[in-house]
């Protein structure tokens, strides 16, 4: 018995081996080819505008970059931007998960509209935040101020990451109501109007029905979305640059203005090492606290 | 229907590549740029085995792209569209496709000598210029007359200020004065050298020493900061060069001091409300007049990897002639042309009647010396800009400090001093 | 197979079913009135909040009929209506054929994604050994990097075998982009399908392509059909390696957008209008198969 489960699970483990092997070589090859150019040119003396002077440079590009004070600050604004975005995307997801539940004339066409912006390119969004919404004398909220008599806010100035966050909330949040609102329609009705008759008032049933019920869905929401916003880049690109200052230069920002502004692959490259360390703690850490929900 | 053909005709593409070259033009999506667009059928015409692709881009990612491509020598554009900054320095690098051999119809020695000196690496041509630019001080006559002011031959930043102080008036969307706040080497950084400059400051000293914490500096920014934030309009710290081309011309300012190549667009009636009540004067001075103007110019040249050089040169000749100058005048008005590359352009009566800021635009890009734009002299060439390559990086993170301290987030001697720190470093770390 | 495909379909069905069930409980209660109040409110805060949510595209679709002079004034719902901003933009750029790029590269690329992660997920979900779960996360992580650290290093390798400015090699960098997420949906979707089903297909004597084929396949179509979806979205969407890698003959829609975005003078129209007709089509293709999705999603990840 025990032989022919020990013999099963190596030929089981084979078969998944060969199974797997497309889609695991393929990502090895993309993870290490670049990942190993990466690390290599890390260790170099190498910026693109300046041929011919490539040389080895040790861990001067790592010295460099951690002595560079915007490190710091581009890290902080990293988790600050996916914290605040995951924590508006989650809860209004949940809330608006919860109102597109109940029944009401037209509901189907509202739903579609608020998951619409999941749709739009993130260049395109950026932009017509920028110029359309947010614009300091032409946008739509400036003109809103002015009809209630208040000041403009100068959105990109005054609250860059504030801003920057908005928009990207704006574009995750359907993506979260989507799939929350999914989630929410294999909830259990009988149990929902048996705690109504045991005098469970809505808010109860929210939190000890609905709540635990999404947390499987949350879980997935907040892995999905952690993967993209760690690495958002065209929002700040199209509005920001980073700015004013560092106030809204994060990780994958500085890298690009390391190795697209300064052409200094070395230190780009260093850059993206740093960033691979950190995308495999969050990966290690965060990603497995996920993981175990979904398990549940 | 036109779908499937489409596949077939891929295929004979390929076969007739041999009489038709294609040749691919990378360009910048400014008005000027739009236009040589809009005419190529004309090059077509005249050149029938050449197909012209276009590569439209938005300013920045067009730079990054260009740069990436040449120096990876990757081979994808045959025309690529680059500025004064970057000719030199690519050409030294051996990137680009030296133009020694023009022919003699194209008249090179009609191209105006500054922009041609700022286009050559020791003495050779490497990029032919498409439209160039000093800057200069635009104002409204209307408020200016009514204010009773009266515009000097030469305003200096202290009057300009005045004028500012006097003039602003946010409750009808009327900014003092409108200047560049958005952060980047070619945006705020090309304004703010020239300040800089006119306060006697410089980028280096003559051992390449950063200077930014120098007094000159700290005078120039806190001056900017001062006539910015408080006379400038709205979010004036996004603004650049477009955003407030469009704030002027939609008359929400009462001076703008930048690019001379607004001025086609300022006068042309069709794109702008205050064609009528425009009025210009050099760019203002403070302590010296050295560097107070600048110098810039959008040039097309030709990638050392790219494989259709020829036909490449043939479009370059073309665009950049007085024949095109011509056309664009005679199809899309003669406000609308190329301005700031040949002496030819600015001896048309046409153009002298047209555009009545022609001989005023001649002087500024003439009487610009990259070479000699500091009052104490410095080891670079550029005056709104540093010709090395690590410039690119400098420019933009001092840039962006500087909208910072715009923005009131620091002070400007914070401001300052990190930026002087950062420039240093990047300098200790490129061995100067 | 039939059982478990009604079986399937019965939440929604239940939930339709019971909600009627409930309105009709609410009008014999003598709170009628505060029930049709609440449904007013509730109507007024769902539109009010979708119209909310969906303001900025529709104020981009309206910009885009605008005149110039028209989309930078003051904000107002009144105007005529024109075309010239789209005529001048497609003056400028073939709409098509960037748009064709995109269909081809979303899809292509898709596509590919699937076929190489189906035997991958299929093998996590019913073979798993010690490593799957590490592996998971790992391929999970490989989306972490910003792309732009290994920008040089990718255009280095596509120069030297003359992938640059090709779909093909767009397909093959979204197709390694979308992986991960692709593998990681199916072995969800894999993973929630009761093992007897496949266990008995085993019984019959069906081999691992059979199985696959005609047991796996159709059982969790939503969930590959909502997984594709997704990853066409991405892809079509996807700015910083079609701009880097492509100049003008597979450069698709995100590069189209880039020639519009801060150009001189008064661009606000003609940029809303290059923007409408960018997303437009992914913007119909998601609502007409977000059903689609959401029924893959229900069955599959979060249920």
């Amino acid at each position: 018995m025990s032989k022919t489960r020990a013999s099963g699970r190596t030929v089981g483990g084979l078969r998944s081996l060969s199974l797997q092997a497309p889609a695991v070589t393929l990502l090895l090859l993309w993870m290490l080819v670049p990942l190993g150019m990466t690390v290599w040119f890390s260790l170099q003396r190498y910026n693109l505008l300046m041929p011919g002077m490539e040389s080895f440079a040790g861990l001067e590009n790592y010295e460099y970059l951690f002595t560079d004070p915007a490190l710091w600050r581009a890290m902080g604004n990293t988790l600050l931007l996916v914290g605040s975005v995951l924590v508006i995307t989650v809860g209004g997801g949940v809330l608006l998960a919860v109102l597109f539940q109940q029944e009401f004339p037209g509901r189907g066409i509202a739903r579609v509209l608020a998951i619409s912006p999941f749709f739009v390119m993130p260049t395109v969004s950026a932009l017509v935040w920028k110029n359309m919404m947010m614009h300091p004398s032409n946008g739509v909220l400036a003109w809103l101020a002015g009809v209630f008599g208040l000041p403009a806010v100068d959105w990109f100035s005054s609250l860059p990451l504030t801003s920057i966050i908005i928009i990207v909330a704006w574009q995750w949040l359907p993506f979260a109501l989507l799939i929350l609102l999914t989630a929410m329609q294999s909830l259990d009705d009988d149990q929902v109007e048996a705690a109504r008759m045991d005098g469970a008032g809505p808010i109860a049933v929210f939190f000890y029905i609905t709540l635990p019920h999404l947390k499987r869905a949350i879980s997935v929401v907040i892995m999905i979305e952690m993967i993209f916003l760690l690495t958002i880049f065209a929002e700040i690109y199209v509005t920001t640059s980073g700015g004013p200052g560092l106030a809204t230069t994060n990780l994958a920002f500085l890298i690009y203005i390391q190795a697209l502004l300064d052409f200094d692959v070395g230190l780009a490259s260093a850059g993206g090492v740093v960033a691979i360390i950190l995308a495999n703690i969050v990966a290690i850490f965060l990603v497995r606290l996920v993981a175990r929900n979904l398990e549940s | 229907m036109k779908l499937a053909y489409a596949f077939p005709l891929a295929g004979l593409a390929v076969a007739t590549a041999a009489q038709a070259e294609t040749i691919t033009v990378a360009t910048v999506n400014n008005n000027d740029m739009v236009i040589m667009q809009s005419l190529t059928e004309a090059f077509e015409e005249a050149h029938p085995d050449i197909e012209v692709n276009w590569v439209v881009l938005e300013e920045n990612v067009l730079r990054q792209r260009l740069t990436t491509d040449i120096a990876t020598d990757g081979g994808q554009f045959d025309v690529m569209t680059i500025g004064t900054y970057e000719a030199p320095i690519w050409a030294e690098r051996g990137w680009l496709v030296a133009l020694d051999d023009l022919p003699e119809a194209y008249r090179e020695d009609d191209l105006l000598k500054p922009v041609r000196d700022g286009l050559s690496h020791e003495g050779t041509l490497y990029a032919l210029p498409f439209y160039a630019e000093s800057s200069m001080l635009y104002y409204r006559t209307d408020l200016f007359e009514e204010a009773g002011i009266e515009m000097p031959e030469q305003p200096s930043w202290e009057e300009v200020r005045e004028w500012a102080a006097e003039l602003h008036d946010p409750d009808n969307q009327l900014a003092g004065i409108c200047l560049r706040g958005k952060p980047g080497w070619g945006e705020n950084m090309a304004f703010v050298s020239t300040l800089v400059n006119t306060f006697g400051g410089r980028w280096f000293d003559e051992e390449w020493n950063p200077e930014l914490d120098s007094p000159a500096w700290q005078e120039a920014i806190a001056f900017y900061v001062d006539l910015l934030g408080n006379y400038g309009p709205p979010g004036a710290s996004s603004n650049g060069f477009n955003e407030n081309l469009a704030l002027f011309s939609r008359g929400n300012c009462a001076m703008w001091v930048d690019a001379t190549s607004a001025a086609g667009k300022l006068y042309n009636p069709a794109e702008s409300q205050v064609a009528d009540r425009l009025g210009f004067a050099p760019a203002p001075v403070a302590e010296t007049p050295k560097g107070a103007h600048w110098l810039w110019s959008w040039a097309l040249a030709i990638p050392a990897s790219s494989e259709k050089q020829e036909a490449a040169q043939a479009f370059l000749t073309w665009a950049t002639s007085q024949e095109y100058i011509e056309l664009v005048g005679e199809s899309e008005g003669w406000t609308s042309v190329p301005p700031g590359t040949r002496e030819s352009t600015y001896e048309n009566e046409r153009y002298q009647e047209e555009a009545p800021f022609a001989g005023f635009v001649l002087d500024a890009i003439n009487s610009a010396d990259p070479t000699d734009s500091t009052l104490e002299p410095s080891p670079y060439v550029g005056v709104q800009f540093v010709g090395i390559p690590e410039f690119q990086s400098i420019g933009t993170q001092v840039g962006q400090t500087i909208a910072s301290a715009l923005t009131g987030d620091t002070s400007v001697e914070q401001a300052l001093q990190s930026a002087q720190r950062a420039t240093e470093r990047t300098m200790q770390r490129a061995g100067y | 197979m039939t059982t478990y495909k009604t079986k399937q379909a019965l939440p929604a069905e239940g939930h339709l079913a019971t909600t009627p069930a409930s309105e009709v409980r609410a009008r014999h209660t003598p709170l009628v009135p505060s029930v049709g109040a609440r449904r007013i409110w509730l109507t007024l805060l769902g539109w009010g909040i979708a119209l909310f949510i969906f303001f900025p595209i529709l104020w981009m679709v309206l910009t885009g009929f605008k005149s110039e002079a028209e989309a930078i004034a003051d904000p107002s719902l009144i105007f005529t209506p024109t075309l010239e901003s789209y005529v001048a933009v497609q003056a400028r750029a073939d709409y098509f054929k960037f748009a064709m790029n995109s269909v081809v590269v979303a899809f292509g690329s898709t596509l590919l994604a699937l076929l190489i992660a189906i035997p991958s997920a299929y093998a996590m979900a019913f073979l798993p050994t010690k490593r799957t779960k590490g592996t998971l996360l790992w391929m999970l992580s490989t989306k972490m990097l910003p792309p732009v650290g290994v920008l040089v290093p990718i255009y280095l390798l596509f120069r030297d075998v003359g992938l640059l400015d090709t779909r093909t090699g767009l397909v093959i960098v979204y197709t390694l982009m979308n992986l991960p997420i692709v593998v990681w949906m199916l072995y969800t979707f894999f993973k929630d399908l009761p093992r007897d089903i496949l266990e008995a297909g085993r019984m019959d004597g069906a081999s691992t392509l059979q199985e696959v084929l005609y047991l796996l396949l159709p059982l969790t179509l939503p969930g590959i059909a909502s997984t594709g979806l997704l990853s066409v979205i991405l892809s079509w969407n996807e700015a910083f390696w079609s701009l880097n890698l492509t100049s003008s003959s597979a450069a698709p829609l995100t590069a189209y957008i880039a020639s519009f975005s801060s150009p001189e003078g008064l661009f606000w129209a003609k940029l809303s209008a290059a923007s409408t007709m960018a997303i437009a089509p992914i913007l119909v293709f998601g609502w007409l198969t977000q059903k689609q999705m959401v029924r893959g999603l229900t069955f599959g990840a979060v249920k």
